[in-house]
């Protein structure tokens, strides 16, 4: 299958897969869009939520926040809703979800020879750029997610497929903001 | 009309009543992850390829995701087996989404990920998933320290609820359904040019099966439309039975003194819908109720299926002036999925009987009233400026049997915002 994009560059910290399994391509994008749907649709049917990452991000963030100083909590009206009082911020679906998510990416790059050490960057900038870039990035896009109550996964997939008008509207904002940056960006990317 | 099972009533509830429900969350978050994972979600620079035209697999596991959730969740709606009204819709607000929307596609570019690709990149040891992953944990807790001095514009401004797309443009919902499949179908074939002249992609090398499944989901959104999301007659035919005993038992009809309680109960939140005529409103309602008038009661359904995924302390009270229209409107909410609900016993004409003795403007008439007619006249409209109407908690102790029984429930939101 062709779904790799054409590659510039040798990876440039790639070593041998864990355990040495033999890497394979990645599958068809129609084809992972219709298994990922379908994993979206049976969590809507079973337990009426979605998909979900930044959501559960923030509750293992707000539990961190509570060990650490738990008064802290108490006073912002934001983290009291997640771990105010006797709440426990990581009882909810979406810790679950995100701990899942985890697993089940291991999993496949395990299989599939795909567990490396390495950083996937454009062949012109150095690893340094890249990671400041990737945790910059990091920063911005949770600090959006937040606001938007939600991310790719929480809002533009779980509510793009139940047709949610401020999923949608969100969801074409997510691709008008990298599209308007991309062309800037584009010594960074290739 | 197939019996409706679905959401399990067991999500319901809070998670820590049926610990299993906890694993269900994980299997779902494992295929979530694992489908990226193979999808090449790990890879930033696959993503990043998407805004350079040259590999549209974001696009095209995004709107085939979407797409093919959508035509199952309506499906399965249209023969009944899973109920929408249960459905979590996030709620649209739109400034903070807009705006949180933009920032979000500048770190998208920036970092090469969303947050939950660059957990499954992070899962598979790519360094810059998890550098990515750790600059998001900081950025969720730069915006709990941050969003004091917005707080009012973040929760308020452009806040419509639980709104969908047939709302917004008045289409059925199989419509809409064919409508998003069709626009997603047509930026597949518009992706794949792109990806030909900007990916140098040979499209000839495409699997031809593509286009069975594009036709698969058009007919699947065909067969939507042709079936129609349930009436409120077949929605009320599958909960009849688990409803009807609470009528006939007498378990939702509450006394007015138990309305009082609430009404002066902090932890609740307490909407009075007044179902009765305007004119009949006019003469004499009880302080803070709506009027809406039985016909219309589909109309606050939207209203009441937002209070239901975003708080827990929501409680409806139905009346009429007796209890007649109250109990059908009762009925129609219940068959719509509002949880808490209830109805006044004895409607506003018993409400006046206990609270009303005093009132020198208001006379019981002679026998001979109909059914849910106000049994009483009132020298002028004074509609809740009788004292009657806004009696003091503390002033009056009544003895009933206390029926309002928060249902438990699960707070769906996870972010835990709005």
């Amino acid at each position: 299958m062709t779904t790799v994009a054409p590659v510039n560059e040798p990876p440039v910290r790639a070593r041998k897969g864990l355990f040495n399994r033999p890497e394979k391509p990645y599958i068809h994008p129609y084809l992972g869009g219709a298994l990922l749907g379908l994993v979206m649709f049976l969590a809507f049917l079973i337990t009426r939520n979605g998909l979900g990452a930044s959501g559960g991000l923030n509750r293992y963030v707000a539990a961190l926040e509570d060990l650490i100083v738990p008064g802290h909590v108490n006073q912002t009206p934001y983290l009291l809703k997640l771990a105010g009082g006797n709440l426990n911020p990581l009882d909810d679906w979406s810790v679950p979800v995100v701990t899942g998510a985890l697993l089940g990416g291991f999993v496949a790059g395990f299989l599939n020879g795909r567990l490396k050490v390495q950083i996937n960057k454009g062949p012109n900038i150095s690893n340094r750029t890249r990671l400041i870039m990737a945790f910059v990035g990091g920063v911005i896009f949770a600090y959006g997610a937040r606001m938007a109550r939600g991310c790719t996964s929480g809002q533009a997939l779980s509510g793009g497929a139940t047709l949610s008008a401020g999923s949608w509207a969100l969801m074409m904002c997510i691709f008008a903001g990298a599209y308007a940056l991309a062309y800037f960006l584009r010594k960074f990317w290739n | 009309m197939l019996p409706a099972l679905f959401p399990l009533k067991a999500f319901l509830q809070p998670l820590a009543q049926n610990p299993w429900t906890y694993l269900v969350f994980g299997l779902i978050g494992f295929g979530f992850g694992f489908v990226l994972e193979i999808s090449g979600f790990g890879n930033s620079k696959k993503l990043a390829a998407q805004f350079y035209f040259k590999d549209l697999t974001v696009l095209k596991v995004m709107f085939g995701a979407i797409i093919t959730a959508m035509v199952l969740i309506f499906l399965s709606s249209a023969i009944g087996i899973l109920d929408f009204n249960l459905v979590y819709v996030p709620e649209t607000h739109l400034w903070p989404g807009l705006l949180g929307g933009v920032i979000m596609g500048v770190g998208f570019i920036v970092g090469g990920f969303c947050p939950g690709t660059a957990l499954v990149s992070a899962s598979t040891f790519k360094v810059d998933g998890i550098v990515f992953s750790l600059g998001a944990a900081v950025g969720v807790w730069a915006f709990g320290e941050t969003v004091q001095p917005i707080w009012n514009w973040w929760n308020n401004s452009g806040y419509y609820g639980r709104l969908t797309l047939m709302d917004v443009f008045h289409l059925p919902t199989g419509v809409v359904v064919l409508l998003v499949v069709l626009m997603a179908l047509f930026m597949f074939w518009g992706g794949e040019k792109l990806e030909a002249r900007f990916g140098k992609r040979d499209l000839s090398k495409e699997p031809k099966r593509r286009y069975l499944g594009g036709v698969a989901l058009i007919l699947v959104a065909l067969i939507v439309i042709a079936l129609g999301q349930p009436t409120i007659a077949q929605k009320w035919s599958q909960v009849e039975a688990e409803k009807m005993p609470l009528l006939e038992q007498r378990a939702v009809q509450i006394h007015p003194g138990e309305l009082l309680a609430s009404l002066g109960n902090d932890t609740l939140d307490v909407i009075m819908l007044d179902v009765r005529s305007e004119s009949d409103f006019n003469l004499f309602h009880i302080h803070g109720a709506v009027n809406l008038p039985l016909q219309n009661i589909l109309s606050v359904v939207p209203t009441l299926l937002t209070q239901a995924q975003t708080t827990s302390s929501s409680v409806v009270v139905l009346m009429s002036n007796d209890e007649s229209a109250a109990t059908e409107a009762w009925k129609v909410l219940a068959a719509e999925a509002v949880p808490n609900i209830y109805i006044l016993e004895g409607g506003i004409n018993n409400w006046i009987k206990v609270f009303g003795k005093q009132e020198a403007g208001i006379r019981p008439l002679a026998a001979g009233v109909s059914d849910d007619q106000l049994r009483y006249t009132f020298e002028s409209a004074l509609g809740d400026r009788y004292p009657a109407a806004d009696p003091l908690p503390y002033e009056w102790v009544l003895e009933y049997t206390p029926k309002i029984k928060l249902q438990n429930q699960r707070g769906v939101s996870g972010g835990g915002c709005g």
